[in-house]
């Protein structure tokens, strides 16, 4: 089981990943508009243009 | 002969109701912010509800040319706009509104954006503390689960990665409850981030101490759940104070207008509303608002001062009379000079009452914030007597610290603190799903006490606009006129207009202030206007508001208006009867019209010709008298006694000034009214619910922590627990 010593550090940093990936969302504005970002998914026109 | 179009239809969906094109809003391009290339604005868009609203906004703006990014925030209506390229401003505006949505200028203010900060810093803390939480739990588990079969130095290293996890983000994600802890105890206060701070850092000391002593247990999990649970209750009541802020600073939209002021040379320039002084000359075009009270110097017209006094009709100015912030010229353009900086206008005044009313706090809040304070000494004198106790019935060190660590967080005062709050935002969100913007929550708690209903007339039981009520009209009479009456602002005009439908316009069409229009149909002479314009001898009586149309030689048609009640309004004033309300009419409007429509709801008690003095002083009256009254209007003349009413409600639609003088908007009918009462009594049964709930937990959580029977961690998962109940209660159907 000295494997685990190897794992939970690679365990970590997926998180800190994960964890990174938050914030920048949060810092980036996507949480400002849920329900204009749900409308637009349903937006049959598919303007891909941020 | 030029097409005129119908008025576009605003929500596709019908969440809100379109806004009339009545008004100019000013020149956009004071605003627009140049960057190298790019030019950029922020716009404030009134009345965008649904998915529909958002696409149909964005193509058409992006339809416009040399348009890079056009996008609208469904949630608080702004939109930012950059574009390349010589497109003027107006136009953008003048698109958005010609689809039947208002438009103005974008305000950030500090408050609003300090509050975002605030809201954004306690996310992302959140996040980091759920990282934590959900890391340490796995490596806690592993050490439950190989509770006897794993070995010490294996059990050490797992707690030693936990603590190393735990540190860092103790330090980050708690540091708003050390810093307020500290600032309060450097005054030798406390309030309730003492208990908790001192609780995190009393388990992570022991924690600390366990793993470097090879002890069994640690506390790492207790430390980082705690945190992400506070959190999470901070972040939503950071977010609910935040939601109720926004309707007030739409307020400022209306403030944020640029304004033409005609220089020495009469030379007209555009500045912003706020550099407007005292003695400057100032341009109102046909159509536009005034911005600050105006003394007229040049031109005549008439100025609807529906927003100022409620009178649906308009007056003429004459040179020398004010004219009120607020007002909208009708016909010709006016020169005025300004009676007083953009901050001294009735507007201002009115807005600032509105302000100093928003502070305001919930009477279950106080309650809450008094218990807390209370509460929290006798949290810790609990947690030092378990430690001395266990101390002096001979139990070590460890054991009394960990006993008055689990009742420091068992007795954390969440669910107290969280129970009213949780309560108003849910009530908030069902109640803004079927269309009723309540502004704040702690108006669920007045308007569940509510026993007397003032309503206003115009615009509030009636549709506040006048409608042809003529019968027996020829068709081609009425298109005739029509195709006059499409070249004027005025409001009987443009309800002779809808009742025609879409056509033409005459040729030569004049309009004369205060008399009527004058043009050529078919060669013919033709005029629409008052008795005289049209060559009648003398004032015939009519029963309301009326135009008279002649043709050349032929005998003058008289068009009739008056204006409706509201469908649903005759149901509505039944039901609110069936509650055992009182109910009152207070309106500006004549006596004949106020007294017809009250006794076709079947109100008995009314009052007309009232001023806004008069209807604030009726209030006064009735809340000396005890009464706890429900007020429901929406001009600028009700106002102030919309301040002054125990509760205030206001019909989507109405002038923004009304809606931020009041606690609910609400859009899709008078229905709207009941639904806000029968939620928020519902909201103060769930209220006094929460509380008892918190009040039990804590009678039976204290004497088991106190005698030992839970470790650190339960207390945490108890303590989040209590939150949960009285979360889950408040969600409820």
């Amino acid at each position: 089981m000295d494997i685990i010593i190897y794992l939970i550090p690679i365990a970590l940093f997926l998180g800190l990943v994960g964890l990174g990936a938050f914030i920048w969302s949060i810092k980036s504005g996507q949480f400002d508009d849920m329900d204009g970002a749900a409308w637009r998914v349903l937006d049959d026109e598919g303007d891909d243009r941020p | 002969m030029s097409d005129v179009p119908a008025t576009a239809d605003g929500c596709p969906s019908g969440l809100a109701p379109p806004e009339s094109g009545l008004q100019k809003q000013g020149d956009l391009s004071a605003f627009v912010v140049r960057k190298a290339a790019l030019n950029r604005l922020s716009l404030s868009v009134r009345g965008a509800k649904c998915g529909g609203c958002l696409s149909k906004i964005e193509k058409a703006v992006r339809a416009l040319p040399g348009i890079e990014t056009a996008r609208l925030n469904l949630s608080n209506g702004k939109m930012e706009v950059a574009w390349t390229g010589d497109l003027a401003a107006t136009r953008i505006g003048e698109t958005i509104s010609s689809l039947g949505y208002g438009v103005s200028v974008h305000s950030e203010d500090a408050a609003a954006t300090s509050a975002k900060q605030e809201e954004r810093s306690l996310l992302v803390a959140m996040g980091v503390a759920g990282f934590a939480a959900a890391n340490i739990m796995l490596l806690s588990v592993s050490v439950w689960g190989g509770h006897g079969e794993m070995g010490a130095s294996t059990r050490d290293t797992l707690h030693a990665i936990s603590g190393f996890i735990a540190l860092p983000v103790l330090v980050f994600s708690g540091r708003s409850f050390f810093k307020s802890a500290w600032s309060v105890l450097r005054h030798g206060r406390t309030n309730m981030d003492v208990p908790i701070s001192l609780a995190l850092s009393l388990a992570f000391a022991v924690s600390i101490f366990e793993t470097l002593n090879s002890g069994q247990h640690a506390y790492f999990d207790a430390v980082v759940m705690l945190l992400f649970f506070l959190l999470i209750g901070r972040f939503l009541d950071a977010r609910l104070r935040r939601q109720a802020h926004a309707a007030a600073h739409d307020l400022a939209a209306l403030r944020n207008t640029s304004v033409t002021r005609l220089d020495a040379a009469g030379a007209p320039e555009t500045i912003r509303a706020e550099t407007v002084r005292e003695g400057d000359t100032i341009f109102l075009a046909a159509g536009e608002r005034a911005v600050v009270d105006l003394v007229l110097l040049k031109g005549a017209s008439e100025v609807d001062e529906s927003l100022v006094t409620g009178e649906s009709l308009p007056r003429l100015a004459a040179i020398g009379s004010t004219i009120y912030a607020g007002s909208v010229n009708l016909g010709q353009p006016l020169q005025g000079k300004a009676l007083g900086a953009a901050a001294d206008s009735l507007l201002s005044d009115i807005a600032d009452l509105l302000e100093a009313g928003e502070q305001r706090r919930s009477t279950y809040r106080k309650i809450a914030d008094k218990a807390v304070s209370l509460y929290v000494p006798f949290v810790h004198s609990a947690a030092l007597l378990t430690f001395l106790g266990w101390l002096a019935f001979g139990a070590g060190l460890r054991e009394a610290v960990m006993a008055a660590v689990a009742t420091l967080i068992i007795t954390c005062p969440c669910a107290l603190a969280l129970a009213a709050p949780v309560v108003q935002v849910v009530a908030s969100g069902r109640l803004f799903k079927r269309g009723i913007y309540l502004k704040s929550g702690d108006a669920l708690e007045r308007l569940a006490t509510i026993d007397h209903v003032v309503f206003d007339k115009t615009g509030t039981l009636t549709l506040g606009q006048p409608v042809l009520v003529s019968p027996m009209i020829p068709a081609d009479t009425l298109n005739q006129a029509a195709s006059l009456a499409r070249a004027s602002r005025h409001p009987l005009s443009r309800a002779l207009v809808a009742a025609a439908g879409p056509g033409q316009l005459a040729a030569n069409v004049r309009e004369y202030p205060g008399l009527g229009l004058q043009g050529e149909i078919d060669g013919l002479p033709a005029r629409l206007g008052s008795p005289e314009w049209v060559g009648l001898p003398d004032t015939p009586e009519t029963n309301g508001p009326s135009l008279w149309f002649a043709l050349g030689d032929a005998a003058p048609c008289l068009f009739q208006f008056a204006d409706t009640p509201r469908a649903d309004a005759a149901e509505t004033v039944a039901a609110l009867k069936s509650l055992d309300l009182t109910l009152e009419v207070l309106s500006g409007d004549r006596d004949s019209a106020v007294r017809d429509l009250s006794k076709q709801l079947g109100i008995d008690h009314w009052t007309a010709k009232a001023s806004p003095t008069d209807k604030a002083e009726r209030l006064e009256t009735l809340r000396d008298q005890g009464r706890r009254t429900l007020m429901i209007g929406d001009g600028l003349n009700d106002a102030g006694a919309l301040s002054l009413a125990h509760a205030a409600m206001t019909p989507g639609g109405a002038m923004d000034i009304s809606q931020s003088a009041s606690d609910a908007v609400f859009s899709g009918g008078l229905s709207g009214i009941l639904d806000t009462l029968k939620a928020s009594k519902t909201a103060r049964a769930r209220m006094r619910q929460n509380f008892a709930l918190a009040a039990a937990y804590n009678l039976i959580a204290i004497p088991i922590a106190v005698t030992g029977h839970v470790t650190p961690l339960i207390a945490a998962i108890a303590m989040s627990a209590s939150s949960l109940i009285v979360t889950l209660n408040a969600l409820r159907r």
